[in-house]
């Protein structure tokens, strides 16, 4: 049961890992170049998913806009763990002192906002591109891996080995890093596959509202915007891209489950 | 039991069935558009929205637009021009009371055009007013408004909804409570939904043949197109998603109009940054776009190409289209020419609507095709304003000049596109000074001609003007050839 949950979110994650990477080298068409004549066809041999109202191929553009909305979202996870992680561990390492204090209630300072709204004004102040989509999704998942570092490493403060280290003259910095980093890695990498599908949601979020990638970069989001008014004749427009969306999402979310079943220690040894 | 139930149900449902149908024929209607007014004094603000709403329905001035975009009489019933072609003598129409029940005289007229052109006037529309220097009342009904020299145009800048007549008693509220002499006043306003209209029991004029009219705003195409489906509607005016009217078209329900605008959608470029001060580069510009590409892609093939910033129902037009034709290896040679083989990089600034927003895509494959690469940043009308039409912070833009007959922006050398040819400001300056028809014709083909000489900006197309509406409605502008939404002669069919 739950490895099933694992592969069929693995499987379905790296079909779009995959269009992404594949992208990089060769698309069927040129998502840049518009062929007005050949606008809203629905799918055919010519064009797998059919084509958009300025006759791009919709294949080409979920694959090219893959590549965002995973770019987008690694970078901006990549941020949040690169902050997060170290100023939970150092609040958990100095727990209870003013930089705990400080850091944590930083934290919830920022978790009290609503991400997708302060997202979209920091969008609307710096202007929308996708390198402000990603620093506000970013700076929202700072909060998350800072949190869920210090109570994970809190835990493990209390062990004895850690005490053996501080006994053998190691410093709290170096303990952090060489002893209990390691240990809270399952938790990371299982909050990081739930935060990715998240951040992958909020670009197409942003980039629907116009607050993402801006033109002629295609994004889900936008894609599913401009199908909009064409639904009622062209359903295929806004299908491909949806379905997009929602695969990616639900494959991340099964495999985030699946790693940590496999992966937490408490559920492990309760299998056991 | 059953039966005899439905029996009487059966006959109730037809008798009911029958009264309907035997019922007057409606007379009230819900008319929707995209955006609201800001306000409701269309005496004090450039929204357009405001004029849709109230121009002719609430508000009359000396002159009015014919649906054909001709100028009739409005209050003044008719007028007298002095031989030298600068003393109008109007001659008001009697028994005109406004909706407070005060009557409308010479008074008000003196009032309304020295408010206009006061140096403190908050008018968006100055311009229209700036030749007179005195405003004299004769008697009730006579008014005589002198100019400092001839103006060919003055009637036709009598009819704006800028130059409406208002009354010195309501002014204050104008904004929240207008009071005009119109066929419909004014009753109320939900912010964000709507705005009622009633019927004038006492206009002065041919009566409305509605009751009652609701202009209801809704602004998201989608939402839009949901709400004339549903029927929720009775008519949309200045329908914003062209590539939903076929539906319409094809169901029995509704009619849809598409009429003309005066609306000419251009590539606006910045005359004053480098190195769009380069006219090689200008036309270079021109002839990288293909307009039919856009006017298919972007309006699903509702607009006229045009190639100056003239309306091409206008007697006066002159097809250019042919001076900036579609050739990408003519504008990489001029980009050549120009010091630019390997073109260069600018910025391309685009407001909501649609022909903006799909427009600005289409126009930047286009120009990357000849080497142009531009940064594309979807602006909101505000940011717009702000940066791009007051800040003068933009490469290149796309918007439509919906203002009737506006060639003359051309003559402002500080106006967002910068464009300054003191040659132009003549002629601009000679044709206000013309009054014989023949010679006005011929100095505004030398107007278009010259524009399109220098490529100012890229001439797109037209704008169309579609009109969604309950089939059963008669007497709606077509042509939108101002900013009005006139529903004084609409009625409903049986």
């Amino acid at each position: 049961m739950r490895a099933r949950n694992l592969w069929i979110g693995g499987l379905l994650s790296a079909v779009f890992v995959v269009a992404a990477l594949v992208s990089l080298i060769w698309v069927p068409y040129d998502v840049t170049a518009l062929d007005i004549a050949n606008k809203i066809k629905g799918p055919s041999g010519a064009h797998w998913l059919g084509t958009d109202h300025f006759g791009r191929d919709i294949l080409s553009m979920i694959m090219v806009g893959a590549r965002t909305s995973i770019a987008v979202a690694l970078v901006a996870v990549g941020i949040g763990m690169g902050i997060g992680v170290p100023l939970g561990l150092a609040a958990a390492a100095r727990k209870g002192s003013l930089l705990d204090e400080l850091i944590m209630r930083g934290n919830d300072l920022v978790f009290a906002f609503p991400s997708l709204l302060i997202a979209i004004m920091i969008t609307a102040v710096f202007g929308a591109s996708a390198l402000n989509a990603i620093i506000a999704i970013g700076i929202f998942n700072i909060p998350v891996f800072a949190r869920l570092t210090r109570s994970g490493a809190l835990s493990l403060w209390t062990r004895d080995y850690v005490m053996a280290a501080r006994v053998s003259g190691k410093g709290a910095a170096r303990i952090s890093v060489e002893h209990i980093l390691p240990n809270v890695l399952n938790l990371l990498t299982v909050q990081g596959t739930i935060q990715f599908s998240l951040g992958i949601l909020a670009e197409a979020g942003l980039s629907y509202v116009g607050l993402g990638a801006q033109p002629p970069i295609p994004s889900w989001g936008r894609m599913l915007a401009d199908s909009q008014t064409m639904i009622s004749f062209a359903p295929h427009m806004a299908l491909f891209p949806g379905l997009a969306i929602l695969l990616t999402v639900l494959g991340l979310n099964l495999m985030g489950d699946g790693l940590r079943d496999l992966l937490d220690p408490k559920l492990r040894r309760a299998r056991a | 039991m059953t039966k005899k139930v439905f029996k009487t149900g059966l006959i109730s449902a037809l008798a009911l069935a029958a009264s309907m149908g035997m019922a007057q024929a409606k007379s009230d209607i819900v008319v929707a558009m995209q955006l609201e007014p800001p306000h409701l004094d269309p005496t004090s603000a450039a929204a357009g929205a405001i004029d849709s709403v109230l121009y002719s329905n609430v508000f009359e001035g000396l002159t009015r637009f014919g649906s054909d975009g001709s100028v009739n009489p409005g209050l003044a019933a008719s007028w007298e021009i002095s031989e030298d072609g600068t003393v109008y003598t109007f001659h008001l129409n009697e028994g005109v009371k406004f909706h407070d029940g005060s009557a409308m005289d010479a008074e008000d007229v003196k009032f309304s055009l020295d408010r206009a052109r006061a140096e403190d006037s908050a008018n968006a529309q100055k311009a229209l007013f700036k030749g007179i220097t005195d405003v004299t009342v004769v008697d009730p009904m006579t008014v005589k408004v002198t100019l400092d020299g001839p103006n060919g145009n003055f009637l036709f800048n009598m009819a704006w909804g800028d130059a409406v007549i208002v009354a010195p008693e309501s002014i204050e509220n104008i904004k929240t409570n207008p009071v005009g002499t119109g066929a419909f006043k004014f009753t109320n306003w939900v912010q964000g939904d709507k705005i009622d209209l009633e019927k004038n029991a006492d206009y002065w004029g041919t009566p409305a043949k509605l009751d009652k009219v609701t202009f209801k705003f809704i602004s998201d195409p989608t939402a839009a197109f949901a709400a004339v489906m549903a029927e929720d509607v009775n008519a949309f005016v200045g329908f914003p998603a062209p590539e939903n009217l076929p539906q319409f078209e094809a169901d029995a329900r509704f009619q849809v109009l598409v009429g003309s605008t005066e609306g000419e959608t251009i590539l606006s470029t910045n005359n004053k940054m480098p190195p769009f001060d380069n006219v090689k580069v200008r036309e270079a510009v021109a002839h990288a776009i293909d307009r039919q590409a856009i006017i298919d892609g972007a309006m699903f093939g509702y607009g006229t190409p045009i190639g100056t910033h003239f309306a091409p129902h206008n007697p006066d037009y002159v097809d250019l289209t042919g001076m900036s034709a579609y050739d990408p290896d003519l504008s990489k040679k001029l980009l050549a020419e120009a010091g630019f083989p390997d073109g260069f990089k600018t910025t391309l600034k685009l407001p909501p609507p649609s022909y903006a927003r799909r427009g600005g895509e289409i126009i930047a494959a286009q120009l990357r095709a000849v080497g142009i690469e531009t940064e594309i940043s979807n602006l909101e009308w505000a940011q717009w304003l702000e940066q791009v039409f007051r800040g003068k912070d933009f490469g290149l833009t796309i918007v439509s000049h919906t203002e009737p007959f506006d060639i003359g922006i051309y003559a402002r050398p500080d106006y967002y596109f910068q464009y300054d040819n003191p040659a132009f400001q003549q002629l601009m300056t000679d044709l206000n000074a013309t009054t014989d028809p023949a010679k006005r014709s011929e100095i505004l083909k030398e107007a278009q001609t010259m524009i399109a000489k220098d490529y100012v900006n890229g001439y797109l197309f037209e704008l169309a003007f579609p009109t969604v509406a309950n089939a059963k409605i008669k007497g709606l502008w077509k042509d939108a050839p101002t900013q009005a939404t006139d529903l004084t002669a609409v009625y409903w069919e049986d």
